[in-house]
């Protein structure tokens, strides 16, 4: 049969068939089991109405029990059995297997690397953009460029962005952006300044940076907190005193490196430095989804708080950091956990741009490796709760926020 | 950054000039691809996009036409005389003889190649080939020319691409497949979830709140770990690698966010519309398809575009769960990717296929981009 008929009598079947099953069920539950006439109309009517919100929430509960609780729960005993074996147990073996891998270590550090610059860029981007745009006539028209996108799928901005990184031979004119500029420069002093200065101070700065705010989060270890709350801290001020470190000693990388001036890089080729051309991708995409929430949270800032600060002389840098930005802290660590929630997925982007090659492997990328060209279900599955236990602390706190705001 | 009281027009002006370069930086890629894609092939790699707006420079070699066929006597010579671009519109600049000067002469020129034989080649390529029989026999004349082609632009790639039967890499198929896995797989949740989400929001039954923190639970479930455990329930139940299969999945995997969404804004919408309609003697049912249904309409119509924009822009669930040995139900991003693979400097083939994909998210994108924004606001601010 035609793919489209089909599609189409799917839509119809589905439909008619859920909407028929809720009338029906109602029917049947209101006509036929408990009729509200006969002996006890009223016990009947309150025993329809026990039973009607499980006949609407069936075909729900069904499906997400089926299609997402159930594949937990499987996940976690296939990850203990081996394939090769017809599914026996083996314990941790997979597990084994897969922390001597040396590409699973390569997946981890990336995807470490992913869930800070990414989050953190997005939000911040967003959070400019947000800001920039707050009070100009077409600030509407630039937030929907930039918000545009998020339409795009992972494959469709790989594409593009493959085609900014693209290479050509050297006796070719270069036809990808990257490249183009990079033949710009050859050796002079416009190229130190450019290529080494302006990079080696940015990541100084950064570093400062990062430094600051991991010294803000770990100080209060040393003061009376709840001890679930310091090893967060300090797992915090470790991640920063990380960044920090990897931070100068790119610095140092950059100023002792010699650049290889007028000969085209393949970029996605580079170990380590294409992984941030691949977070590039994700950091384009995200910001948007950054800067529309972002935007929303800084129009609903009481304005008297914006005026009382400008009335006692804070200058417009001292007003966006010291009382706009507090203000809207809870929106900020909602849109980071959201984004951290799609780069701790990350596939297409991977798998499209280089899949993996040049030690730019990723968690997600790495599972499907094992399941779909290594088949081995057992290490796959191994990886895919790797993946789970990294979202849990999300799932718990998204969780106790929902349940705290329900009462 | 707030131009307050009139003081700080300056600041304003940075503003405004640091969103425009932001808006451009962002477009930049994008409109990349899109130039490409209506580029010929020789223009794409001649080259960048951003110069696609300027005459362009190049040196090609050309062989002028085979003396034995061409030549015509011309009293004890022989000459040949043709269009080195056989008529197409272009201007040379300059040209030579030798690989190693390939500019040594101006359009309309003569060069002396030895013992009589000349050739001159005039600005817009017609050349006239002079010499003696001897001369003008066996391989033709090679020239050097410098062209500048002028911009030009072509929907040819997506002819190419989009009605093009025998093209085996079209992707007029992908096309309906995505549009044929998109539809029904945004439909179908939205009735489950709608049914769902009235009972969470406005019905009182025991266990409602732990099936609440059950659905936000679920809402972020990475879509991994259901790989396995789901392809291997499809084989044993015997629905296979299908359309079936992939609806099934992205119905599953849509649920928590529609519920989630459409529970929020049902429970926002007025009580006293329900319970008078309620003393009305209507039934659950009836307050449902003839009050709820209707007023939730932005809502229905936020998860609808957020369902839509994934599932046409998956490409896990469709390579698990759709895409078989045969490759008969392949969609545009399994495609594109595919085509990265065999085809990977042929920009204006990749450009073509990507926008192809690109172009309908982007479209329901700007219709809708309300909805989108409330619906993204509704899921993360509270």
């Amino acid at each position: 049969m035609n793919p489209a008929l089909q599609g189409l009598l799917t839509i119809v079947i589905g439909v008619g068939g859920c909407i028929g099953y809720f009338w029906l069920s109602n029917q049947v539950l209101d006509k036929v089991i408990f009729p509200p006439k006969g002996a006890n109309p009223g016990r009947n009517i309150t025993r329809a109405n026990m039973v009607r919100p499980w006949l609407f929430l069936f075909p729900a509960i069904v499906a997400l029990g089926l299609y997402l609780a159930y594949p937990v729960i499987e996940t976690l005993r296939l990850s203990l059995t081996d394939r090769d074996q017809g599914g026996a147990f083996v314990g941790l073996a997979n597990y084994r297997q897969m922390l001597s891998e040396e590409k699973f270590w390569e997946a981890m550090r990336n995807n470490m690397l992913w869930l800070i610059v990414v989050p953190a860029a997005s939000t911040a981007l967003g959070l400019l953009v947000a800001q920039l745009t707050d009070r100009i006539r077409w600030g509407s028209l630039a937030k929907s460029l930039i918000f545009m996108p998020m339409a795009i799928s992972f494959v469709g901005a790989s594409v593009i962005f493959k085609l900014i990184y693209d290479v050509r031979p050297v006796d070719q004119s270069q036809i990808g952006v990257m490249n183009a500029i990079w033949l710009q420069f050859e050796g002079g002093i416009g190229s130190v300044l450019f290529l080494k200065l302006l990079p080696a101070v940015i990541l100084a700065g950064f570093a400062a940076a990062v430094a600051y705010v991991g010294w803000l989060l770990a100080r209060p270890v040393f003061g009376s907190h709840p001890p679930g709350f310091r090893a967060l801290r300090l797992l915090a001020g470790a991640g920063a005193a990380w960044l920090v470190i990897l931070s100068l000693r790119s610095i140092l990388a950059l100023v002792s490196v010699e650049l290889a001036y007028g000969e085209p890089q393949a970029w996605l080729a580079i170990p380590f430095w294409n992984n941030f051309l691949l977070m590039v991708v994700l950091i384009w995409i995200q910001t948007g989804f950054a800067m529309v929430i972002l935007s929303a949270a800084l129009r609903g800032i009481p304005e008297e708080t914006v005026e009382a600060a400008i009335v006692d002389g804070a200058n417009p840098f001292q007003v966006f950091f010291q009382i706009k930005v507090p203000q809207i802290m809870g929106t900020i660590v909602v849109v980071w956990t959201t984004i951290t929630l799609v780069v701790l997925k990350v596939f297409d982007i991977v798998f499209a741009m280089t899949n993996g090659q040049w030690e730019t492997q990723v968690l997600a990328n790495y599972m499907f490796d094992k399941l779909f060209r290594a088949n081995d279900w057992g290490v796959g599955s191994a990886a895919a709760i790797v993946i789970m236990i990294l979202v849990t602390p999300i799932l718990a706190w998204n969780v106790w926020n929902a349940r705290k705001e329900m009462r | 950054m707030d131009n307050i009281a009139g003081s700080k027009s300056g600041l304003s002006w940075a503003v405004q000039i640091s969103t425009l370069l932001i808006v451009l930086l962002w477009l930049f890629p994008t409109v990349g691809l899109l130039v490409s894609s209506f580029r010929t092939a020789d223009q794409i790699s001649a080259s960048g996009w951003w110069a696609a707006l300027f005459p362009q420079e190049q040196n090609e070699v050309i062989r002028l036409a085979d003396p034995d066929e061409a030549r015509v006597p011309d009293g004890a010579m022989f000459v040949v005389s043709g269009n080195l671009f056989d008529g197409a519109e272009r201007q040379i600049t300059a040209w030579g003889t030798s690989s190693r000067r390939i500019a040594e002469f101006a359009p309309g020129e003569t060069a002396e190649l030895g013992e009589g034989e000349t050739l001159t080649i005039e600005a817009s390529g017609d050349y006239v080939w002079r010499g003696t029989d001897d001369q003008l026999s066996g391989r033709a004349q090679r020239s050097f020319v410098t062209v500048v082609s002028q911009p030009e632009f072509t929907l040819a790639n997506y002819d190419n691409m989009l009605f093009d039967p025998g093209n085996s890499e079209g992707m007029a198929r992908a096309f309906f497949n995505t549009l044929t896995v998109t539809i029904p797989a945004t439909v179908i949740p939205i009735v489950i979830a709608a049914f769902a989400a009235y009972a969470l929001a406005w019905m009182q039954f025991p266990g409602r709140a732990l099936l609440i923190a059950c659905v936000v639970g679920l809402l972020v479930v990475p879509l991994q770990l259901a790989l396995i455990p789901l392809l291997r329930l499809h084989l044993g139940i015997g629905i296979g690698k299908g359309y079936l299969g992939v609806w099934l999945a992205h119905t599953g995997f849509g649920l928590p966010l529609a519920i989630y969404l459409l529970r929020n804004y049902m429970a926002s919408l007025p009580r006293d519309i329900i319970e008078n309609a309620k003393v009305d003697g209507a039934t659950d049912f009836q307050i449902f398809t003839r009050i709820i249904l209707p007023l939730s309409f932005p809502a229905l119509a936020s998860f609808a575009i957020f369902q839509f924009l994934w599932t046409w822009n998956d490409l896990l669930v469709a390579k698990v769960f759709l895409i078989d040995a045969t490759g008969d139900t392949t969609v545009m991003t399994n495609q594109i990717v595919e085509l990265l693979g065999t085809r990977g400097g042929n920009w204006e083939i990749l450009a073509t296929a990507a926008f192809v994909s690109i172009a309908v998210p982007l479209a329901v994108f700007f219709a809708m981009q309300r909805y989108l924004v409330r619906g993204l606001l509704a899921g993360s601010v509270k």
